[in-house]
């Protein structure tokens, strides 16, 4: 799950990590009260941050400064409501602009190939890490992480002295990393950057930037952050699937998919690509043959104006087919479809399944070529190939 | 023959109470599988079955059966526990079904299980089977055929998938393995690869990997490096936009890296027969044996 910054900057305070005071606003005129606020308290000036799930706000026009509260009230009133990478900006976060020395990264990731937490820091922070690693990888320095000692203070302070010469910068880095790592597994995070890292004019290391991305699988354990999740940032249908125990990922094709198992879906799509088609979705409905998830399944994939046809893919393994196969002719009693529908089913009670729904009058075919090409023949509106 | 798993293996089903665990356990035994014992905490003493003894601990459990292989059906929160009692217990290898195990849990768990000598195969996988000897797991037992193709995937289904198409045109498996979908898992495809490379049972490779991470390419310079046995490979995911994790917690394309044209790109120069669809297994199979 992916948290807003400014989720991520109160989180990061928490946990005892320096970053300047700042607060979020859903209309222009809320901007100015904090602007106002923000310069009482001495502010020359404050940042305007869009809050949206979507890397490169700076280049898209999502933030921005402003030296007055007009000027912030102005600039709020353009990026609340914007489109960046299709999300509409409903939230923004102002902070007092800060003066700004040097800029570094300090991050990290859980590697899949140490299988450890690596820590990444880089003197060149500021602009996008992968940039840097493709541009000048000499500049990103890495230690994987023994988690049953954690970060170790020497580790911490060699890592600070390749951001800063300065003995106090260096400890005052080390210990924003020791922090960092304790916020990692603390709030089980799978990836956290704070990009830039800053020394300002008086010296001090300062967090500007946060981001935080928590492991799915943490949220039953940390039940504070699963309430963090703003859905209005999603995809409504993403949102519905995931209501319905179902995984869903919308894409911009004709074909919708509904398969058993995530490996089986990607492959589906991939071979609507093959003959020609471009698939609709990502649906993995599981082991289940609950009607109720079939019904689900459907209205989320046809709530799409664009779905041509529909394709179910299911291998029957313990799931039986014939169950799969009076799910699907409930749920399609229960919720009638407007749009042709594919049914490819192989494996135990394949034979039983495909009488099933041969009565009930749909085509059932136990070949997932034959079944992917006249579902993309559907799709285009034609006959099957 | 077969790698990990054959008639000897004696197992113990770690929550064989459960839901998943005793439908699962149920399945294992029709098909053969020698399932000496399981654990439920509180439930010691009691029988599954009628049959195979229920132990409060994986301790007491190989302390009274003397087995070796231990299988995970417990909720996601416990499964690190649970793979760190097998590993105490002696237990050298331990198969995770469980789906969804936090994956902070399995940067500590594994340590652990590398310093006691086990081996862990997934989380979040389907366990492995070595048809008409022993089946480990979930794989549907009624879909694999005894023979001389190992199977390697980071799929269920998707493999399922594979191993009919085998099995109905006459290829048997002489080990069907789900390594997992997750980003950290115990056993990885060149482990996998190795084992089967050793076994003399084993005459070919079928290899399913999807986008997500680099083990495939890592896989690749294995096989270009040090098999002699030929390798069909497909991967899935083509079609996956980046930056979203395809149902698996390791199916996301991140950065550069990660996705099914350079992993195809990988097992091509790496002599892999790549499959353009999952029908493809069959006639390339052919074709290399």
């Amino acid at each position: 799950m992916n948290l807003h910054e400014y989720q991520a900057r109160d989180i990061l305070r928490r946990y005892g990590i320096p970053v300047p005071e700042g607060e979020v606003a859903k209309t222009p005129a809320e901007v100015r009260t904090i602007a106002e606020k923000l310069a009482r308290a001495g502010a020359s000036g404050v940042v305007i941050k869009a809050q949206v799930h979507a890397g490169g706000r700076g280049k898209a026009g999502g933030v921005k400064l402003a030296k007055s509260p007009d000027e912030a009230e102005a600039v709020a009133a353009k990026i609340l409501g914007m489109q960046i990478k299709g999300l509409t900006v409903h939230l923004v976060l102002v902070a007092p602009a800060a003066e700004i020395k040097t800029e570094s990264y300090v991050g990290f990731i859980v590697d899949r190939v140490t299988q450890r937490p690596v820590l990444m820091v880089s003197p060149a922070g500021g602009i996008d890490i992968e940039e840097v690693a493709a541009k000048t990888p000499d500049k990103i320095h890495q230690l994987a992480i023994d988690p049953r000692f954690g970060l170790l203070p020497h580790q911490a302070l060699a890592m600070g002295f390749k951001l800063y010469a300065d003995v106090a910068q260096a400890r005052a880095a080390a210990e924003v990393m020791q922090r960092l790592y304790a916020t990692v597994y603390g709030v089980g995070a799978s990836l956290v950057e704070i990009n830039p890292l800053i020394t300002n004019s008086a010296g001090a290391v300062v967090a500007l930037d946060a981001k935080l991305v928590v492991d799915d699988n943490e949220l039953d354990r940390h039940e504070e952050i699963a309430a963090l999740r703003d859905s209005t940032a999603e995809d409504p249908s993403e949102v519905r699937a995931r209501e319905a125990g179902l995984t869903f990922i919308k894409l911009e094709g004709k074909v919708g998919c509904c398969v058993n198992g995530a490996g089986l879906a990607m492959a589906t799509m991939d071979l609507v690509k093959f003959y020609g088609g471009e698939p609709a979705n990502f649906l993995d409905i599981g082991g289940s043959s609950n009607p109720q998830k079939v019904v689900a399944a459907l209205q989320i994939i046809t709530a799409e104006p664009a779905v041509r046809a529909i394709l179910f893919n299911i291998f029957g393994g313990i799931t039986r087919c014939d169950d799969v196969a009076n799910g699907i002719v409930q749920a399609t009693q229960a919720f009638p479809l407007k749009v042709p529908i594919v049914i490819r089913l192989t494996g135990t009670n394949e034979k039983e399944a495909v009488q099933i729904l041969t009565k009930a009058g749909f085509q059932a075919l136990t070949d997932m070529d034959e079944a992917v090409k006249q579902a993309v023949a559907k799709s285009k509106g034609g006959a099957a190939a | 023959m077969s790698i990990f798993i054959n008639k000897q293996t004696r197992l113990v089903v770690q929550g064989i109470t459960g839901r998943d665990g005793s439908f699962h356990t149920k399945q294992m035994l029709e098909y053969g599988t020698q399932v000496v014992a399981g654990v439920t905490p509180g439930k010691g003493g009691q029988k599954f079955e009628a049959k195979v003894p229920v132990f409060n601990t994986m301790a007491d459990a190989v302390a009274a059966t003397n087995a070796g292989t231990s299988v995970i059906y417990v909720p996601a929160a416990f499964a690190a526990s649970a793979i760190y009692e097998a590993a105490d217990a002696g237990i050298k290898l331990i198969i995770c079904i469980t789906e969804g195990v936090p994956v902070l849990d399995m940067t500590k768990a594994m340590p652990f299980v590398r310093e006691r000598g086990a081996r862990l195969i997934g989380p979040n996988c389907p366990g492995l089977i070595s048809p008409g000897q022993s089946k480990v797991g979930i794989i549907p037992g009624n879909i694999c055929k005894p023979g001389k193709i190992g199977v390697v995937s980071r799929s269920g289904t998707l493999t399922y998938e594979i191993i009919h198409q085998l099995s109905t045109n006459g290829h048997g498996q002489s080990t069907c393995v789900g390594i997992g979908g997750d980003p950290i898992i115990g056993t990885n495809f060149i482990d996998c690869l190795q084992a089967f490379e050793q076994d003399p049972e084993t005459a070919a490779v079928v290899m399913i990997g999807e986008i997500g991470g680099s083990d495939e390419q890592q896989a690749a310079d294995f096989v270009r490096s040090k098999m002699k046995k030929p390798v069909v490979g497909f991967i899935a995911g083509q079609t996956a936009p980046p930056g979203r994790r395809m149902g698996h917690a390791g199916a996301i394309i991140s950065g550069a890296g990660g996705t099914a044209a350079e992993k195809m790109q990988a097992f091509e120069r790496a002599g892999i027969s790549v499959m353009k669809r999952p029908a493809d297994v069959v006639p390339l199979l052919k074709q290399r044996l």
